[in-house]
């Protein structure tokens, strides 16, 4: 989308003069259909329009939900319940949403491994990595806070627990702690408030969607061999290839997520949730729901005193640290080379550090004693080395293997090894279409 | 989904390496060094999993003093439910609902289910107003400012036995019976790892009736020699929470009349008041698999034409 080459010339008179006021119909053409992108963007790089498309069906059935739903602490759990009985197709936009919620997290943490992976953070595409931390902070905020509205026991103890990592902070915790809750317990200023939250942030990741995707489109995106774009065979318009492309990706990932919703609409949540909410009656296992396990075991970790710091304020730095430290990424990896495609030991990493997450998410859910605690802090410590060690000596002692001289160059050369396609004529081709 | 590369490690090709990298490579022996990093992190987490098994196993041997509940799985049955096409058995949950009525509803209560819903159990209008009309609402308050008892209407939902919670802790040993509306998706034990893998594709859905049915057939079992079992409590191996729980054992052969010549076993009972409570949990199941059929059906079509489109625009384009 950069200034001065757009190709749009309107066809009709109204065209023309909606154009000479109000130029949105350029800005869409220049956006979505010439826009340029690499023409080697594997199926990896579908996930950005794939969450693009969960935030508006998330929005969609949210509102509609949220026209049956009372954010009363008497009330809550029971107008869950009649969405699910009596609302026409109620169990469905509940069972969209709440699920929806799961999938966009599966989608999220696609679209950040990718990153990670293929080096996407790297200059000049610091911000756009930095816009997308806060969206994906936005996103657990708005998560945990949807996750309390059923009023279940599990979003009361969710509540309670998470509310109470911020009485961990010295000085101003107590004081956070209580606006957050509106009092001295979760309740239904608790309640109240977190809905309303629940309804602005989804518009608030709106907007940073809208910058994330502006910063994209001036710097363009990455691509599996983290060479930049250097002429126009290195690219292909983004109608068709990139639309149509993109199309199948959401395609399958919806059929993932149906056959959730249809069949296992139950398997994600906890069955505690389906038992309304009571002070008096703690849960034998409190756990997060599972996008926030990994962070859920680095909080548990922290299980020892350091110097002044006490074990409870250290779990919680822990935790918020394992999430700030994304957002130094791009300054923490000091390769000069992107993809981790010719960074042999950079990939090794990646997978370990991909092993190590998951492990983390296990063990979020199982009860924080015995061994488990030994193997959570041995998964904390990896996870901050990946970041904090990793990242940057890797980038100055690894030999990378050779890079193409351009995306066109190792198109071709894929295409001779794996013998497929006629190079000269698909040379040829992207240049007509570029 | 990520591109392949032939060569690791082992025939890297060099770019153009500043001496200076040269040397630091050479001197650390990186290879080495990160290897043996890499293999650390391996180890360690893997003698971690092998003494949480250990441990595990230790635990099991101590039968008198189980550390995890419920001490046996509940045991998987065949539901007509369960699957991509499953169903409700009618006949089934009718049965259910006559357990329910006779033995369950003298403690438990069914707040979050109306007369008029069972209708979905195959009763006609004027057969569900005619149970609807067995109960006694308390209504009101009438013009004068007072409550007054009526027959229930089918717009009405079960009535619960006690008339609070309190009531009903009070009379029950101190715990309150909890309510059965959502009890089959409110109940569930803990798959574990692998087998709430294999659950995806299998598409078990049933822990909430498994776990009722094993619960409610449990109560013949014999504790452990040894294991203390609180005054006031039944042992249950198939309980959630604890070696027993204040519930005693509430079914019996031949407690309830069948109309149908079903057996009168308390086997029977259980499933089918366990059918019943899935179906009063989640009353739009059938619903939900027909639809979901239609829309994966979609999705699959869709899809294979778009990808085949997507083929045709890419066909002329190396990627």
């Amino acid at each position: 989308m950069s200034e001065g080459h757009s190709t749009y010339t309107p066809k009709t008179g109204i065209g023309r003069w909606v154009d000479a006021r109000m130029p949105l119909p350029r800005l869409v053409y220049d956006s979505f259909v010439a826009y340029p992108v690499p023409r080697n963007l594997n199926y990896a790089w579908t996930f950005g329009g794939i969450l693009a498309l969960m935030l508006g069906a998330q929005i969609l059935t949210g509102i509609v939900l949220a026209m049956h739903y009372a954010a009363d602490s008497s009330l809550a759990f029971d107008s869950v319940e009649k969405i699910m009985r009596d609302v026409n197709s109620g169990w469905l936009l509940r069972y969209l949403h709440s699920n929806g919620a799961s999938f966009f997290f599966v989608a999220v943490y696609i679209h950040i491994f990718r990153g990670l992976y293929y080096g996407s953070y790297k200059a000049p595409r610091e911000l756009l990595w930095i816009l997308g931390c806060i969206i994906y902070l936005l996103m657990m905020a708005t998560g945990f806070m949807g996750y309390v509205l059923p009023w279940g026991q599990m979003s009361f103890w969710g509540a309670t627990v998470i509310t109470g990592f911020f009485s961990a902070i010295p000085l101003v915790g107590e004081w956070i702690q209580q606006l957050l809750l509106g009092g001295f317990a979760v309740d239904n200023p608790t309640l109240n408030r977190f809905f309303s939250l629940h309804y602005l942030l989804p518009f608030m990741i709106a907007g940073v969607v809208v910058l994330h995707i502006w910063a994209l489109h001036v710097v363009g995106q990455s691509n599996p061999t983290g060479i930049e774009v250097k002429s126009k065979t290195d690219t292909v318009a983004f109608t068709p290839y990139a639309t149509i492309k993109d199309a199948f990706g959401m395609l399958v990932f919806l059929f993932v997520f149906a056959y959730f919703v249809f069949y296992l609409p139950n398997f994600l949540g906890h069955p505690d949730n389906y038992v309304v909410a009571d002070p008096l009656k703690t849960p034998a296992h409190i756990v997060p729901e599972w996008y926030f396990l990994p962070f859920y075991a680095i909080l548990r970790a922290i299980t020892f005193n350091i110097g002044p710091i006490n074990s409870k304020l250290g779990g919680v730095l822990a935790m918020f640290g394992s999430i700030a430290v994304l957002f130094l990424v791009p300054w923490l990896d000091t390769s000069k080379v992107r993809s981790a495609v010719y960074r042999p030991w950079y990939k090794l990493f990646f997978w370990l550090f991909v092993i190590d997450a998951v492990l983390l998410g296990w063990l979020g859910s199982q009860p924080a004693e015995g061994s488990y605690v030994f193997m959570a802090q041995m998964a904390t410590l990896f996870y901050f080395a990946f970041f904090l060690v990793v990242l940057p000596v890797l980038g100055l002692v690894e030999t990378p293997r050779r890079l193409p001289n351009s995306i066109t160059e190792a198109v071709l050369e894929k295409n001779k090894g794996g013998g497929g396609g006629h190079p000269a004529r698909a040379t040829a081709a992207a240049e007509i279409k570029g | 989904m990520f591109p392949k590369s032939g060569d690791r490690f082992s025939d890297t090709i060099m770019v153009e390496t500043t001496t200076a990298r040269r040397r630091i490579s050479r001197g650390f022996g990186m290879k080495t060094i990160l290897t043996s990093l890499a293999l650390l992190g391996l180890v360690l987490t893997g003698t971690a999993a092998a003494t949480t098994g250990a441990i595990a196993q230790e635990e099991a041997h101590s039968e008198a003093e189980p550390t995890h509940f419920p001490i046996h799985q509940p045991k998987e049955m065949d539901w007509s439910f369960a699957g991509p096409f499953g169903t409700y058995d009618k006949a089934q949950l009718q049965r259910g609902l006559k357990v329910y009525k006779e033995v369950c509803a003298a403690c438990h209560s069914m707040k979050l289910v109306a007369f008029r819903t069972l209708e979905d159990l195959g009763y006609s209008e004027a057969q569900v107003k005619a149970l609807a009309a067995e109960y006694t609402i308390n209504d009101g308050p009438n013009d004068a400012g007072e409550m007054f008892d009526r027959p229930g209407i089918p717009s009405d939902y079960f009535p619960a036995p006690y008339p609070n919670d309190q009531a009903a802790a009070a009379a029950n040993g101190g715990a309150a019976p909890p309510d059965m509306s959502l009890l089959a998706k409110a109940r569930g034990v803990t798959r574990g790892f692998p087998r709430f893998v294999f659950d995806i594709f299998t598409q078990y859905a049933q822990g909430g009736p498994d776990y009722i049915h094993s619960l409610l057939t449990g109560y013949d079992e014999q504790p452990p020699a040894g294991m203390e079992i609180p005054e006031g409590t039944n042992y249950n191996p198939y309980f959630i929470a604890g070696v027993s729980l204040k519930m005693p054992k509430p079914l019996s052969d031949d407690q309830v009349t069948y109309d149908d010549g079903s057996p009168q076993t308390v086997d029977q009972y259980s499933r089918d008041v366990s059918a019943f409570l899935m179906w009063a949990a989640e009353p739009h199941l059938e619903d939900r698999k027909k639809t979901g059929f239609r829309v994966l059906v979609f999705l699959l079509l869709f899809g294979a034409l778009v990808y085949l489109t997507k083929r045709k625009v890419w066909a002329g384009v190396a990627h």
